[in-house]
């Protein structure tokens, strides 16, 4: 079977996914819905057909399963949203269209992906940029205490380190295949420690700084984690070098230790992390309230979910039970409803795109593909343990976005984006050499 | 760089077991801890989506049912007010409930069937309860609140054939619908079970009791009624220093002789009291079907307010035989020892619930009368039953005359309390009609006369009205 029969007959999960997800949402709630909420899932699958059909247009040799994965995670998360709220799960769906129109004109426009190196200093200056807008005055939304979104008429909250994150790697990707060499050769043994020559570790210090910045700016554990944790990986694919790795660590959670010892406002969030069940900290503006409902609407999901539909979500009143259950809480609700066989099986789904996605690293003919590909899965996975993580009390909780799952249109787009940019190494990757 | 890129895809392995773990440790490992937290709201939003069953009175009236309150939620609405709050309790969520409420839980939640809640669906939101069908008459409830007449106290009704409540009424009440609304002198507690008084003269049917059954004396036992005499060592006498001079047991108990019924509890031995007293279930909380944590055991208590344990050699056993000494016990008590007098020595279990039924109708669980305790012989019982029935024809009782050729069999009490010398009392009447073939029991309280007043000039005729209603009835 060609690849591309593969990627057609991988879409069947997600359409069965889709049809069984909205059939549960509208048996649960029959008197609330109409007969329309169904046309929701055949538009849904009519738009992962027309992308299926341009992918085998334009990259015939491409991974057949990273499209796929896609859409079983983007109609679970969609079936998710809606059940959460449809006004929200209908702006998805729109966002999806979006997302998907992004992917083509990314594939058209970088068609040869390779020239973005010409455009890395532009792309790691706009991605820069995009992280501080959500401080500007004016521009900025503070969620739960953290800068992450900004304000765009008609949207709710767009978060730009989306798109920063898949700015950053492009760039780091393009630099250290430059620099790879000179930084394994040109490195010292200083005190039984292999440090890279300062010359060209500089950018790297330069993200490091800026993982600590947006730490500091932006109350942002996980997205600087997320940032830096890609840089990490990024080094030691280029290097070889574990010390490496082990020296941006120990910086790391120097300035994490310190800022959290020093700065209040992070100083809390650590407190939430590691006390999510006392009563006064439950109780305190920006408290742990929202990771102890998280953890608690786990709990009431066990080992097989309190069913789809079932998770309660409003207090008697009314008002949110969880805040923000459609973005960052939405893996509690799914655990919840779920249970941790369905929590497991969406990790599962994350751990093969990202397998695949290092497949796609692996199976690339040069060291720039190569380095772009394995940061762009890099930075995916890492997204997923930090809001993961977050939300299973592993680490301090940040709002960042469930990947394709969660609500959120800067997320999604960027995501496919990220996904073209994947799809276009393998293309290349496993085209079949031509000697001309 | 290709076993670079494998290396890191097993840190993303490792990474996402490290998210798997932590998902089952609060899916499964800590679950149980997590549901229990004080802080989760969800248990107590998950009980307001069950829809409850009702309470109903013994004539079908609703006493408590669930209304729809929005948001999937349930609302508990009490159609009769204050007159069964205390019974039947209420239940806000969150743990903040009371009464038939708590104790009928299980049976007003009901459960979600298996098949439901293994594939999760249609569970919750739906769970019907069933509905709970008590033995309480609203007629008597009626009649109990008029009688009291806003004054504080507790009325007791039981069938002494089956132990079936059909009257329990305390004054203060409250509203159940807004239980949280500020009320005076602790309104929701359920007095009849759980506040403590002095029986006064009530507790001579004990004493009473004791005597004949084991055998030390007969309702003809000439006996000693000169005032004052020596009670452990302290001066009794009687009310106004009366002296009856020598006279029977029964005429005793007519007139509530104090200093013949003390020297015959001290004749008696606290031994062979405290048995007795045990068999009419003093010392231990009343079988009911109602929160335990809202009940009190009846007992005797120290001067300082401490408990005895049964049978201590400190008690004053004379005192505690005209229902004095320290001796405190519930109106749902005295209920119980009229209520064995009236069924020829048989206690049955007192109970508030009849039978249970689901939402089709079908019947899950009918309450069948139970013995509790054979107190005393049938003979006692019907020797004891002659002596009451002589205190309400000729002695202190005569207010609770039901006329109409039914005879009521009683005792009165008017046991002294508050600071001495300012006369207060705790006017007191137990009984059962009608006297040959008993089919109510009745206790009735007064907290704190301050004018005085005896049991039998102000208890007895509520307990006559609320006898009267039921009987009226065909109970």
């Amino acid at each position: 079977m060609s690849a591309r029969n593969r990627e057609l007959v991988g879409l069947l999960p997600a359409s069965l996914l889709i049809t069984a997800g909205f059939a549960g949402v509208f048996i649960q709630r029959k008197a609330e819905l109409t007969n329309v909420s169904l046309t929701y899932g055949a538009i849904f699958l009519g738009l992962c057909l027309a992308a299926h059909v341009f992918i085998r247009i334009t990259l015939p040799y491409a991974d057949p399963y990273l499209f796929p994965l896609v859409s079983v995670l983007a109609s679970f998360g969609l079936v998710m949203i809606y059940r959460i709220s449809s006004g929200d799960a209908r702006q998805q769906a729109q966002w999806f269209v979006i997302g998907l129109i992004l992917f083509a004109v990314t594939v058209i426009v970088f068609r040869d992906y390779r020239k973005l190196e010409q455009y890395r200093y532009v792309i790691v200056s706009i991605s820069l940029l995009l992280l501080v807008l959500p401080r500007v005055p004016g521009l900025g939304e503070q969620v739960n205490g953290a800068y992450l979104g900004i304000r765009i008429p008609g949207t709710s909250g767009f978060q730009p380190t989306e798109f920063s994150k898949v700015g950053l790697v492009v760039f780091l990707a393009s630099y250290l295949r430059d620099t790879r060499q000179v930084m394994i050769q040109g490195s010292r043994r200083i005190l039984g420690i292999t440090l890279p020559p300062l010359k060209y570790f500089g950018p790297v210090l330069v993200i490091w700084g800026m993982a600590m910045v947006i730490l500091f700016l932006l109350s942002d554990i996980g997205s600087s984690l997320m940032f830096y944790g890609a840089l990490l990986a990024m080094l030691y694919v280029a290097t070889g070098r574990i010390s490496f790795v082990v020296v941006g660590l120990v910086a790391f959670g120097l300035g994490a230790w310190f800022l959290g010892t020093h700065i209040p406002h992070v100083h809390a969030r650590f407190e939430d992390w590691l006390h999510p069940f006392d009563a006064n900290i439950y109780n305190a503006p920006l408290g742990s309230y929202q990771l102890a409902n998280g953890l608690f609407a786990q709990a009431a999901g066990g080992v097989f979910g309190q069913g789809f539909g079932e998770s309660i979500l409003t207090t008697a009143s009314g008002t949110a039970l969880i805040p923000e259950p459609q973005t960052d809480m939405i893996y509690a609700i799914i655990t919840s409803e779920l249970g941790l066989f369905g929590a497991v099986g969406v990790l599962l789904t994350y751990l093969m795109f990202v397998y695949r996605g290092f497949k796609v690293a692996v199976l690339a003919r040069d060291s720039f593909s190569k380095l772009l590909a394995a940061g762009l899965s890099a930075v995916f996975a890492l997204q997923v343990f930090v809001i993961v993580g977050g939300v299973t009390k592993a680490i301090p909780l940040t709002g960042v976005t469930l990947p394709f799952i969660s609500y959120g249109g800067a997320s999604i787009v960027a995501n496919f984006v990220l996904l073209a940019l994947l799809l276009l190494i393998s293309d290349r990757a496993r085209r079949p050499v031509v000697r001309t | 760089m290709n076993a670079q890129i494998t290396k890191l895809f097993a840190v993303v392995v490792v990474l996402f077991a490290v998210l798997a773990y932590f998902t089952s440790r609060w899916t499964v490992f800590s679950a149980t801890a997590l549901n229990n937290n004080a802080l989760n709201a969800r248990p107590a939003i998950e009980q307001l989506r069950i829809k409850r069953g009702s309470i109903l009175a013994a004539d079908g009236k609703v006493l408590a049912k669930s209304v729809k309150a929005g948001h999937g939620t349930w609302g508990r609405t009490y159609p009769q007010g204050g007159l069964f709050s205390q019974v039947v309790g209420y239940s806000e969520g969150g743990g903040n409930a009371a009464g038939l409420e708590v104790s009928m839980a299980k049976y007003l939640n009901g459960t979600p069937s298996s098949i439901s809640s293994l594939f999760g669906t249609a569970s919750t939101s739906t769970q019907v309860g069933d509905d709970v069908h008590t033995t309480l008459d609203p007629a008597a409830q009626q009649t109990a609140r008029s009688g009291l007449n806003g004054q504080a106290g507790s009325v007791v009704a039981l069938d002494p054939r089956s132990g079936a409540v059909l009257a329990m009424y305390s004054n203060p009440t409250y509203d159940d619908n807004k239980p949280n609304a500020k009320c005076a002198d602790a309104c929701l507690v359920n007095r009849a079970v759980s506040s403590y008084y002095p029986p006064g003269s009530t507790f001579k049917i004990v004493t009473a009791t004791a005597a004949i059954n084991s055998g030390k004396y007969t309702p003809d036992s000439v006996v000693n009624g000169n005032s004052p005499v020596t009670v452990s060592g302290v001066p009794l006498s009687n009310d106004g220093n009366q002296s009856f001079g020598s006279i029977s047991l029964t005429q005793a108990l007519t007139y509530s002789v104090n200093t013949v019924w003390a020297p015959v509890a001290e004749n008696v031995g606290i031994k062979t009291m405290t048995e007795y007293m045990k068999r009419f279930g003093f010392y231990s909380k009343p079988p009911l079907d109602y929160p335990a944590g809202e009940m009190t055991a009846s007992a005797v208590q120290s001067p300082g307010g401490q408990l005895y344990p049964p049978g201590s050699p400190n008690e004053d056993i004379g005192r505690i035989g005209i229902g004095q000494g320290g001796l405190v016990v519930t109106p749902l008590q005295m209920a119980m020892v009229a209520s064995a007098v009236a069924n020829r020595g048989k206690l049955m279990v007192p109970h508030l619930v009849s039978q249970v039924t689901n939402p089709d109708g079908r019947t899950v669980k009918t309450v069948k009368p139970k013995l509790y305790h054979q107190v005393m012989t049938a003979k006692t019982a019907q020797e004891v039953n002659l002596m009451m029935r002589t205190v309400v024809d000729e002695g202190t009782g005569t207010p609770a005359q039901l006329g109409g050729g039914v005879q009521f069999a009683g005792k009165t009490g008017t046991a002294s309390v508050g600071p001495a010398g300012l006369g207060e009392t705790q006017p007191w009447f137990i009984g059962f009609a009608p006297a040959d073939d008993p089919k109510v029991a009745v206790a009735v309280e007064l907290e704190r006369s301050t004018s005085g007043q005896s049991g039998g000039a102000v208890a007895a005729p509520i307990a006559r009205d609320v006898v009267q209603t039921l009987l009226s009835e065909g109970k």
